[in-house]
């Protein structure tokens, strides 16, 4: 295929916004997607699900329909099931889709990636049957699939829907272990009159609470401490929590949560300036209020500039596609930004709500770095803190040597599941701030790519 | 263990996991079939050999690695069940082909 104007990397809200738009206005739009249908894992399996169904997950659900419509209606090029392992600062997309691999050139891309689960390191972990929250909401989506008796553990928006999605399909969990510290309401409560400006986050998440609170889940405040026991399987969870209180659950399911961070192993394999969050404890790429990156070719959107919600992807796509058309020449600045007006007052409406959620769910630090010397850290690797340790204190000062040093992040999760707990832990035994310490250096490709199909690459054109 | 309490829609799907025959949703990915079977086992670590399933669901976590038709490293949470597909656990790291 001959190359497109603009190359849309991911299909949920940011995508699907942005392509849709690009499209509409007359762009050659392609969409390369990982998943194997629009919607992103917000509405995962969206074009499926029938209305039952889409009840059972809420209204928030529900209007992934109206995107992905828009979407197919668009005029926009998908292709689903596609893997993006390389972009640089000119452009150049590395992919393979059907166990064709392609590498070409483009002018305009817009990075709408996303987000994944922020890394939960607790004894057991890694166990089979503990899985983070976002999986058992996939699962629920896409095969409506639901777990027996499960407990759910840590704290956020995502852990709170979870529970009553499970609670609406008639599957209440065991328990929720709450990690959210008890004085996590005074810290955050200054935040408080900015949330109630646009207040309909706020309300949304408090009539999730309440419905947890009227069906009665066993519901621990406060838990500072989780052990997740089995062996080949998790079968039990070990929990103490402020004032001393303590107890064990046994289950085949837990769903761990402490938040979404933003997926930065492509911006930052593609050379993008990152900049250290201290608010949401994680890396976002830099970008300017259009989502214009530090490389000229390349736009980001959604969660993948930092985390704000699905309301926020969707209206940052239309903003970043704007520009895009823009620089494309096919809108004057005038309009542009007249445009603009109406998605920067959602994208306003849906961040009120986010510094208090920021202060309120901010993840405990005992979940962020374990201070057990067995407990994995790497997964990939199976590489615990007490081998960490040692090799920093002779001298390694940073991930990625620590990584040359250990083999941590070498694995083909790429630092995914590990990258910010070796930059806590390097951070906390050299007392460095976290910003210095950095990151691992990822480079293309930034998933695992058979060699095959690089010997058979068709270079020069899209999928 | 995972229940599905709805039916699914259309003809099942016939797999095999470790040889044993499953019968899974038109459209689920192998980590949804699997889970769905009982399955939480998908691959040994490297290099302790020890168990491992699903994390993450979304091609992140590479936890949920298999081999599928004889082709090992495969993301179960990302291929689509075909009928006559035969997955089994990928034990360690995948061997060079000859």
């Amino acid at each position: 295929m001959s190359t497109p104007d603009l190359v849309v990397i991911g299909a949920g809200p940011a995508g699907l916004a942005g392509a849709s738009l690009a499209a509409e206005r007359g762009l050659s739009v392609l969409v390369l997607d990982e998943q194997s249908a629009p919607g992103g894992q917000i509405w995962r399996g969206i074009e499926a699900a029938n209305a039952a169904h889409r009840a059972r997950l809420g209204k928030d659900y529900g209007l992934g329909r109206s995107a992905v419509t828009r979407f197919r209606r668009s005029g926009a090029r998908y292709v689903p099931g596609t893997t993006v392992w390389q972009l640089d600062e000119t452009g150049e997309i590395g992919c393979t889709v059907g166990g064709r691999t392609h590498l070409f050139q483009t002018s305009a891309v817009l990075v709408a990636t996303g987000a994944q689960e922020r890394p939960f390191p607790v004894a057991g972990w890694e166990l089979p049957g503990v899985m983070g929250a976002g999986a058992a909401q996939v699962l629920l989506k896409t095969g409506g699939l639901l777990a027996e008796r499960a407990v759910l553990a840590g704290s956020g928006p995502l852990l709170y829907l979870l529970a009553v999605q499970y609670l609406a399909a008639g599957h209440p969990p065991a328990a929720i272990l709450d990690t959210t510290p008890p004085g996590a309401w005074r810290m955050a409560r200054r935040h408080l009159p900015g949330a109630l400006k646009h207040p309909l986050p706020l309300l949304k998440g408090l009539g999730w609470l309440n419905e947890i609170r009227r069906a009665r889940v066993p519901w621990e405040r406060g838990v500072s401490s989780l052990v997740l026991e089995g062996s080949g399987h998790v079968d039990a969870v070990r929990w103490e929590a402020a004032g001393g209180r303590q107890g064990r659950i046994e289950t085949d399911h837990v769903f761990l949560h402490q938040g979404v961070v933003p997926s930065v192993n492509l911006t930052m394999a593609a050379g993008l300036d990152h900049d250290w969050d201290e608010g949401q404890l994680c890396w976002r790429p830099r970008t300017d209020d259009w989502g214009r990156s530090s490389a000229e070719p390349i736009h980001i959107a959604g969660d993948g500039g930092g985390i704000a919600g699905w309301e926020a992807a969707a209206a940052t796509g239309e903003i970043a596609t704007l520009d895009i058309l823009h620089l494309a020449g096919s809108l004057r600045e005038a309009e542009r930004n007249a445009l603009a007006d109406r998605h920067r007052r959602r994208v306003r409406g849906a961040l009120s709500v986010r510094p208090l959620l920021d202060a309120l769910y901010r993840p405990q630090p005992q979940f962020m770095l374990p201070s057990e010397p067995a407990t994995v850290i790497c997964r990939c690797e199976e590489i615990a803190r007490q081998d960490l340790e040692p090799l920093i204190g002779i001298g390694v000062l940073g991930p990625n040597q620590l990584k040359s040093f250990s083999r941590a992040g070498m694995g083909p999760c790429q630092g995914r599941l590990c990258g910010l707990t070796v930059q806590r832990l390097i951070s906390e035994c050299t007392g460095r701030g976290m910003a210095e310490t950095g990151y691992y250096r990822l480079r293309p490709p930034v998933k695992p790519v058979p060699l095959g199909a690089f010997a058979d690459m068709d270079c020069g054109n899209a999928p | 263990m995972f229940k599905r309490p709805e039916a699914a829609i259309g003809r099942p799907v016939r797999l095999s996991f470790e040889g044993q025959e499953i019968r899974a949703a038109p459209g689920d990915s192998i980590a949804v079939a699997l889970l769905a079977a009982g399955v939480d086992f998908f691959r040994h670590t490297p290099r302790s050999g020890a168990p491992r399933g699903p994390w993450c669901m979304m091609g992140a976590c590479f936890d949920c690695l298999v081999v599928v038709d004889d082709v090992p490293n495969r993301q179960a949470c990302q291929i689509t069940v075909a009928d006559g597909m035969k997955v089994a656990r990928q034990r360690g790291a995948a061997e060079v082909g000859p």
